[in-house]
Formats: C-alpha cells, sequence, structure tokens
C-alpha cells in the first residue's frame, strides 16, 4: 500500500478517507486534524493555558503530545486513583514521557488527599467503579484547572469514545444528556473551567497508530475495572459498523454535532452555584463529589467501630487549596 | 509465524505465507479493533507476512470511559 501524498511505503491506512500514509504523513494528517477540531470548535488558541488530563494511556499522551507540538501551551495533569499496579504502570509512564519531553506535569493523589483509593471510594459508596472514578476526576481536573489558573481543561475522548456515548445515549433517549454531547463545554461559573476534546476527529485507532509512530511509549492494558463496561459493548457494534461501511463513526457522530444537537435546544443548560463545602460550582448545594467522599469517609468510621464523631478515615472532605501537585519534568 | 494477541493474552503459531487482512479474518479479529506491528513497524492490511515472522496484535479499544 502506497502514502497517497508520497507513494513511499504506507504504515497506516485510513478506510474513513479512503487513505494510507507513510509515517510523516501520517503525523501530517493527525495534526490537520487536531487544529482543524481546535479552530471549528474554537476550542482555545495559543494564548491559553491549557490543563490535559493525562492517564498514561495512547489517547491523553497523543494529544499531549500533539498540542505541544502545535505550539499551545499544554500541561500535564495526572491523577493518581489508587488502583495497584496499574496506576504505578500508568504514572510510571506519564512521568517517562514528561521527563523525556520536557514537559510540565501536575499530579494529584486521590489516595493521600481522600485517605482511600477510587474502588474503596467506590464499595463504601455502592456506586459501580467507573462512576466514582469519573466523578472524582472531573472533579479533581476542574479543582486543578481553577486553582492553578489554566483557562481551559482537554481530555483524550475520541471520535470512537464520543460515538459509543452518542450511541448509548440514543439507545435510552437520554435527551439531557444528548444536549449536552459537545466537543467544547463551555464555563457557566468563575469556578467552571472550559472542557475541550481535541480528537474528536480522530479515530481511536488513529490515536493509537500516532502514538506508536510518535515512539510514545503508553500503558497498553486496560484499566482492571473497565471490564464488561458498556462502552466496550457499544465499541465493537460500532466497530462492527464501521468495517462493513467505512465512516460510520463519524457520519454518526460528526452528522450528530452538524445537525443533530440543534433539535434538542436548549435543556442541557443547568444552573450552578458554589458547593457550600469545598466552593466547586454544583447543581445542589453539597457537590456529588463532597457527598461521596463524606459518606464514604462516614461508612468506613462505621466499619472500624468509630461511630460518629470519631475520627474520619479520610481527609477533610473537599479540602480548600490545590491538590498534592508538583513539578514533575 | 509467531501471533500475539494481546488482548487475549495469547499467542499462536500460524504456519505459511499469508496477508495481514487474510490473518485478521483467520483469528476472527476486527480490523478495526487492532493495529498489527512487526518489531516497531505498524503494518497495513495488505503486507505480506511469513513464517519467520513475529506479530503483535495490539488492541487500540479502550474502555470505561464516563
Amino acid at each position: 500500500m502506497r502514502c497517497q501524498r508520497c507513494r513511499g511505503d504506507a504504515v497506516v491506512e485510513v478506510r474513513r478517507h479512503h487513505a494510507a500514509f507513510c509515517s510523516d504523513h501520517f503525523i501530517e494528517f493527525f495534526d490537520r486534524q487536531v487544529q482543524r477540531a481546535i479552530e471549528d470548535e474554537r476550542m482555545f488558541t495559543r494564548d491559553d493555558r491549557v490543563l490535559v488530563a493525562v492517564s498514561g494511556g495512547k489517547d491523553s499522551l497523543a494529544l499531549w503530545d500533539v498540542l505541544r507540538r502545535l505550539g499551545y501551551a499544554a500541561t500535564g495533569l495526572y491523577i493518581n486513583l489508587g488502583i495497584g499496579g496499574y496506576s504505578d504502570d500508568s504514572h510510571r509512564k506519564t512521568v517517562a514521557y514528561a521527563d523525556a519531553h520536557g514537559a510540565d506535569l501536575l499530579v494529584a493523589d486521590i489516595p493521600q488527599e481522600f485517605g482511600m483509593s477510587v474502588e474503596e471510594l467506590a464499595r463504601a459508596t455502592r456506586r459501580v467503579s467507573c462512576s466514582a472514578c469519573g466523578l472524582s476526576k472531573r472533579y479533581l481536573f476542574n479543582r486543578v484547572a481553577i486553582d492553578h489558573g489554566f483557562t481551559v481543561v482537554a481530555t483524550g475522548h475520541n471520535l470512537d469514545d464520543e460515538a459509543a456515548v452518542l450511541l448509548g445515549n440514543l439507545l435510552h433517549w437520554q435527551t439531557e444528556y444528548l444536549a449536552r454531547q459537545s466537543p467544547v463545554l463551555s464555563s457557566t461559573h468563575p469556578k467552571l473551567a472550559r472542557k475541550v476534546k481535541p480528537l474528536y476527529r480522530i479515530a481511536e485507532r488513529e490515536a493509537a497508530a500516532y502514538a506508536i509512530v510518535r515512539g510514545i511509549d503508553y500503558i497498553v492494558d486496560e484499566c482492571p475495572n473497565s471490564v464488561g463496561a458498556k462502552s466496550l459493548l457499544y465499541k465493537e457494534a460500532l466497530n462492527l459498523l464501521e468495517q462493513a461501511s467505512p465512516g460510520a463513526k463519524q457520519s454518526l457522530y460528526w452528522g450528530f454535532l452538524e445537525r443533530g444537537r440543534a433539535l434538542l435546544g436548549t435543556q442541557g443548560v443547568v444552573a450552578l452555584r458554589a458547593c457550600v463545602h469545598c466552593g466547586q460550582p454544583t447543581t445542589a448545594e453539597v457537590c456529588a463529589f463532597c457527598r461521596m467522599t463524606e459518606r464514604a469517609a462516614e461508612r468506613m468510621r462505621v466499619r472500624r467501630g468509630g461511630g460518629a464523631g470519631a475520627p474520619a478515615a479520610a481527609a477533610p472532605v473537599g479540602a480548600a487549596g490545590a491538590p498534592d501537585a508538583g513539578g514533575s519534568g | 509465524m509467531k501471533v500475539m494477541i494481546r488482548h487475549q493474552r495469547r499467542e499462536v503459531e500460524v504456519r505459511g505465507r499469508r496477508r495481514v487482512r487474510e490473518l485478521l479474518v483467520e483469528l476472527g479479529v476486527n480490523p478495526e479493533s487492532v493495529l498489527v506491528i512487526r518489531g516497531a513497524q505498524l503494518l497495513t492490511h495488505d503486507a505480506q507476512l511469513g513464517d519467520d515472522d513475529t506479530i503483535e496484535l495490539r488492541p487500540v479499544v479502550s474502555g470505561g470511559i464516563d
């Protein structure tokens, strides 16, 4: 197979674009798609300070890498979730990337700050792990961004992620979620950072190919808690469609962005106020993260026989100030 | 050739020359869900494979994203 640009040996085929590329021209294709996403959706400019949520996986490391190469001021944020060896490996890969490329990295540590891992938080509050994990990450992404003066938080959600979420929302006609699904979530509160997904034009396979072509050492193994996740089922279904009909995923998601979301109006817009405990924006009096950590701390007290009023197992909930963030390369 | 299927944590031995796309069909793997790697090199679906090759099928699908 030949590169469609230079006729050299191709290494990546992009069937949805009827194209194949050599390494150099694949990087050029990738850059163009990301740049277009940033500009089309007005995500940020080179004057913005961008906080990139980095997990050590292919998507987030690829995002961090491409933003830095394109000249954006991108600082990484790694959150230690306390998921045993998986968290150790993902932390190592993230630090290795930062050290090798001289990239700025902040680190937040959930077990250290809140006294328990996301798995323990999930167990103590009878949530599924992905729910406790997602809630914790969203909370810390925003808090670290606001505390450190970042104007925008970028995550590595790719075309496949967004198409899978869309399929899930459509299957259950979650109209409020559908109305909110977007590559850009604007700031609607002084303490809410804008959230953007610059890889929404990039297929998951292309993000992995980018990481390999760029020589980025990422964590290949999946989070042990993701086994059986619904998103994997939706992705499998979408990949069957994509195999038979290249471009199916982009047609579904980009078509939704161009034509579908306008039909849903503004039902996704909600009024926000400051959480009375931590000050982070929330729709309720106490934010969902504080409620979760408070409940978990209370359960731990009861389990240890302390009862109400005994010393908390977790650190003060929603403690003000920055998480345990430090430079690391 | 030796084929390491990362996401199934298994390794299979396959005999005879064939193209990447034929190998994936034989193994029942959707080409959208993996990258095929020989050494450090990515392979396209028309690449020819031989008995002496060691191939990695690397999954590209991440899950659990909320």
